[in-house]
């Protein structure tokens, strides 16, 4: 009996010394912010927060392979750090999850049409703004409408936990118009609802709205409302705390931008690596060591072009004429075309 | 005492001291110590480590955020919810919204799941069967499948608003939900609710007396009867020498929806119907469980004494199953509550639909969020445990 309590009591001292040693390292290192940069490399794999399923901005195709305007820049990023844009873990993350997924480290970034506010840019912080978006409203075409104003009284299905639901009651507040809202956590049971007359309209991201409109069993029986209620920068977002690893996001976001200007694209980038502009020479690592200045490769932008071409290339493959949703660019052409996407110069 | 008495046995108190480890009580109060210190230590670190990190990124703490204006619609609103109102009052809001669906699916379901555990020991094979197979569908199927399947299945497939089914007394059925007419009620209608109390009162009163005859003259007197003749007859004749003070507000479809009236919506009946139907499975069971409990002789001794199924039921099985039924009841209840937390998945706005996504998305306060939620959903427990404690003390059989 004795050898036994014995033992039994040594296992307890021992169990818990264990456990309060084990707490103190835990504890202790979390607040201390490692490179993550560095964490990445040596992990072999990028972990981006993505949607759980909105086509052309993240999807999953047949194969389950992730697609889309989100995805193309996290395996951008993935080619920048290994030179191969393959290295991305997926998380799917839903609209309520996204920042603590963020915050808690199990993600490096998050791309995943989120928007820029203010009170996310307080223990965030923003990338640039990939997609100009605003939000909108899809109703059925039979219903006669033509603008949203007209929808006084109507029931509105919405998604909670985003700006979404605080635009519509702000707008609708606004202009003295009563509604009643039926709030779900996930895009497809708002869809559903709608889809089942349960609600009048369906109010989210105009994006969104085209991507969703596509899900919907009779897509061309739905219109698109023309007003935009809400300005919605989304872009990709990181932890504050590291500003090695934000700049290089920011300047991944840059590079497609700068790309596109200069007319590289997927296909002549390897011709582009022989021009005599100095301005290219400078952006495909030719010159200089802009690169090496960021913590990479001095290739950077040319192993980003390969892997997923610029801008443009991205936008029209995944959202615009080359994709199943056929989003007109609008506010997303570039600058010199009379859009808002601008960025600063490489040099 | 012990201690002293120890001492004298050692002759010393160095002699007592390397032996104290091995004493029993010592080693025991060592033990207590050291978790104490141990739990107390990792409670302050955890504490520690979320003030840091919050003050790190600039996140304020604190419960200031309920003071402020919420700013969002909650499509089912009981109690007033103005657009000024705060997020304290919207957590309000979801909160009774939780109270109500709880209340109504747990008397709903305690009825259901009775009836189907009594019917699954029906002497006819249909009605048990049938309670057979429901109690293990309802078991076997995930809630929010269930949730799933009565929202965007049964009840999607209601018509919409403009084909509305009409329905006797002006109230009309769709996908928007149940609208009915609306008592208005005036201020004579006073006269009709004290008529009412009136009726109960001389009810109880005359069920006591009624009672108390059978004990003395075995005569048993029509209490249902005469209880139906107080408590219906006495409103209805106080209702029109009243002059009939109350009127209805008819619900009229108004553009996009029906306007006035009372309206029950599609949300709430999914929740109430899969609250009632998964967890009434589980009553079933218990109930069933409880009456086979019952020793046969008891059941035997109530027939050699002539008492008819029903009666013996009434008088002799069911008072002793309650004993057995009560405890795993409250387990049930307390599920109950919890699970209509599930709300959300079909856009019901209950507590964890207000409080852990809307508030917590809109104030980004996650850690004082949830902190509230769990000490809602504490209390709610505690509360219900409670009630059934005493609940029990008072069916528990009387020993003698």
């Amino acid at each position: 009996m004795m050898p036994f309590l014995k033992m039994t009591a040594a296992g307890a001292l021992a169990l818990m010394a264990v456990t309060c040693g084990g707490l103190e390292q835990a504890l202790a290192q979390a607040p201390a912010q490692p490179k993550t940069i560095d964490a990445i490399k040596a992990r072999g794999t990028l972990n981006c927060g993505v949607g759980t399923g909105t086509p052309g901005f993240s999807n999953p195709d047949d194969k389950g392979v992730w697609t889309g305007f989100d995805v193309d820049y996290c395996r951008a990023v993935a080619a920048v750090l290994f030179n191969d844009p393959s290295k991305v873990t997926y998380k799917p993350t839903s609209a309520k999850d996204r920042f603590p997924a963020l915050q808690s480290g199990e993600v490096d970034l998050l791309s995943r049409t989120t928007t820029w506010t203010l009170s996310r840019d307080v223990g965030f912080v923003f990338a640039g703004v990939m997609y100009y978006d605003g939000q909108g409203f899809i109703v059925k075409k039979s219903l006669g409408l033509k603008s949203v104003k007209e929808l006084k009284g109507a029931t509105i299905c919405v998604q909670t936990g985003t700006t979404t639901e605080l635009n519509l009651a702000d707008y609708f507040r606004t202009n003295n118009l009563d509604y009643k809202s039926v709030v779900f956590e996930k895009p497809d049971e708002s869809v559903s609802a709608y889809e089942s007359g349960r609600c009048d309209a369906y109010t989210t991201d105009q994006s969104g709205l085209f991507s969703q409109r596509l899900k919907m069993k009779t897509p061309d029986d739905n219109v698109i409302l023309p007003e935009i209620i809400s300005k919605e920068p989304l872009g990709p977002l990181v932890r504050q705390g590291d500003f090695q690893w934000f700049t290089l996001t920011k300047w991944v976001y840059y590079a497609l931008i700068n790309a596109e200007e200069l007319g590289i694209t997927q296909k002549n980038v390897d011709e582009m690596l022989n021009s005599a502009n100095p301005e290219i020479k400078r952006v495909l690592g030719k010159d200089g060591d802009f690169g090496k200045s960021l913590g990479v490769d001095n290739d950077w932008i040319v192993r980003i072009v390969k892997a997923v071409g610029n801008y443009g290339e991205i936008y029209e493959r995944t959202l615009g004429e080359g994709s199943a949703l056929k989003i007109p660019r609008g506010h997303n052409r570039l600058w010199s075309k009379g859009g808002l996407q601008y960025a600063p110069p490489i040099r | 005492m012990r201690l002293s008495s120890t001492r004298e046995q050692h002759g010393s108190l160095a002699a007592a001291a390397p032996n104290a480890f091995y004493r029993p009580e010592v080693r025991q109060a060592l033990y207590q110590v050291v978790l104490v210190i141990c739990l107390g230590w990792l409670f302050w670190s955890i504490y520690r480590n979320a003030s840091t990190n919050l003050a790190s990124q600039n996140v304020s703490a604190g419960f200031a955020f309920l003071g402020r204006t919420a700013g969002f619609d909650i499509s089912q609103t009981l109690i007033a919810y103005p657009a000024s109102a705060t997020f304290g009052d919207a957590i309000l809001v979801g909160l009774v919204n939780t109270l109500v669906v709880s209340l109504i699916g747990i008397v709903l379901a305690t009825l259901f799941g009775f009836l189907m555990g009594i019917a699954r020991l029906s002497s006819n094979w249909l009605v048990a069967k049938i309670a057979a197979v429901y109690v293990e569908i309802s078991r076997n199927v995930p809630l929010l499948l269930q949730l799933f399947v009565w929202y965007f299945a049964v009840l999607a497939s209601l018509p919409a608003a403009r084909n509305a089914v009409a329905l006797p007394g002006n109230g009309y059925l769709s996908i928007r939900g149940l609208y009915l007419p609306k008592p208005v009620f005036e201020s004579d209608f006073g006269f009709v609710l004290a008529a009412l109390a009136t009726g109960i009162a001389g009810t109880v009163a005359f069920a006591r007396y009624a009672n108390m005859r059978q004990l003395q003259t075995g005569h048993r007197l029509p209490v249902l009867w005469v209880g139906l003749g107080l408590i219906g007859v006495l409103p209805a004749l106080a209702f029109l020498i009243a002059g009939r003070p109350m009127t209805f507000d008819d619900p009229k479809l108004q553009g996009f929806n029906f306007a006035g009236g009372m309206a029950l919506q599609p949300e709430m009946v999914a929740m109430v119907l899969g609250l009632v139907f998964y967890t009434g499975g589980y009553i079933a069971e218990i109930v069933r469980a409880g009456i086979a409990g019952v020793g046969r002789g008891q059941k035997e001794a109530a027939r050699a004494l002539g008492l008819p199924t029903g009666t013996m039921m009434r008088l002799v099985v069911i008072p002793q199953a309650m004993r057995i039924i009560i405890p795993p009841l409250t387990s049930q209840f307390l599920n109950l509550t919890k699970n209509s937390s599930l709300g959300i998945a079909i856009a019901y706005p209950d507590l964890t639909h207000v409080l852990a996504n809307t508030t917590l998305n809109q104030t980004n306060q996650p850690l004082e969020a949830i902190a509230i939620l769990m000490g809602i959903y504490l209390t709610l427990s505690l509360a219900t445990s409670l009630f059934m404690n005493w609940f029990n003390t008072r069916m528990a059989l009387v020993e003698r």
